[in-house]
């Protein structure tokens, strides 16, 4: 759905910019091409990286670790697959309203998701290269916090 | 070609790992390349609208417009801005790192930046209404409320701790990005 508005969105853009000027418009996309080849190394590494993961680890095995009465111990271990797992959204939020049907802890979902998408093991590399080591460390390490505050707070709120 | 061998060198290498595993555990090697298809397609989905709009952003948008909107002296507004911005986004968060560097290229504020990376990764409104169908109101406002308090602490975080030098450093490789 919102990939499609974006879809259009830029759709728009494009038409409106390749009407007040062709050659931008087109140093523009040359742009746009040549930003996209600086850095498909690096996405088709994460993604052949995502893909033996999740060849491995399937959702049964997270959803052993992340079970019910884990306490401390699980909120960690949510923590740490949810930093080095990089599953979309879609796949994350039905897997997480399974996991909390099937008892396991709210906190220990709360951390999950929130490193999932705070936290980037496996991006790192790229994050580093673009923002150099101290943000990426400082990032990732203030997320990894975060994520585990959420998680009590959660627990303790729901 | 050999520039070519440089740049891919890790791809090819997991590449090949992959393909040993597969002759070793099919099952295994199989359901790997279906994943990595699945998301390299579902990324590639992604990927013309996000890089399009890079390219029409660093041709249209001067350096004086990002600084006024996003720059240092930006305040509230930009703050506002930046969290809206990563918020309507679609798409993983390492999507978000060279959107983020063309804006460091046109001078917006390093706090700004974190704060549309960190709105990129957790305040996205197309999650955030898939999370509420997913796991309950309650769950998604709890959450969304501790996230807002969290992008900003760790972009004001990362912006203290970074020195002058550092700052330097990341506003010149942003120069590179394009």
């Amino acid at each position: 759905m919102f990939t499609k508005i974006l879809y259009i969105a830029v759709a728009v853009c494009l038409l409106i910019s390749l009407i007040k000027d062709k050659k931008k418009t087109k140093k523009a996309l040359f742009k746009s091409w040549k930003s996209f080849e600086k850095i498909l190394p690096q996405f088709l590494v994460i993604i052949l990286i995502i893909g033996m993961m999740l060849s491995v680890v399937d959702e049964e095995t997270i959803s052993r670790f992340l079970g019910a009465g884990s306490g401390f111990l699980g909120v960690l271990i949510a923590l740490v697959v949810g930093s080095i797992t990089l599953i979309p959204g879609f796949v994350a939020f039905p897997l997480s309203a399974a996991l909390l049907n099937n008892g396991a802890g709210v906190a220990q979902i709360a951390a999950f998701v929130s490193s999932l998408m705070m936290v980037g093991v496996v991006t790192i590399p790229m994050e580093q290269k673009m923002f150099g080591t101290k943000v990426t460390v400082i990032r990732n390490l203030s997320a990894v916090a975060f994520s585990l505050i959420v998680a009590f707070i959660m627990g303790a709120v729901l | 070609m050999k520039m070519f061998l440089k740049r891919y060198k890790w791809v090819l290498t997991l590449l090949v790992i992959n393909i040993i595993v597969g002759i070793m555990y099919p099952n295994i090697g199989k359901l790997s390349f279906q994943n990595t298809k699945a998301n390299f397609l579902q990324i590639l989905a992604i990927i013309p609208p996000v890089f399009i709009l890079l390219g029409l952003l660093d041709v249209w948008v001067e350096r004086t417009t990002m600084i006024k909107y996003l720059g240092k002296g930006a305040g509230i507004k930009g703050f506002a801005i930046a969290l809206l911005l990563g918020s309507v986004a679609a798409g993983p968060l390492y999507a978000a790192f060279p959107v983020a560097l063309v804006m460091l290229k046109k001078r917006a504020s390093l706090f700004n930046v974190f704060v549309f990376i960190g709105a990129w990764s957790t305040t996205k409104i197309p999650m955030f209404t898939f999370e509420i169908a997913s796991l309950g109101v309650k769950f998604g406002i709890v959450r969304m409320c501790c996230s807002l308090v969290g992008i900003t602490l760790i972009a004001l975080l990362i912006s203290g701790l970074l020195n002058k030098k550092d700052e330097d450093a990341i506003y010149e490789r942003a120069e590179n990005v394009i």
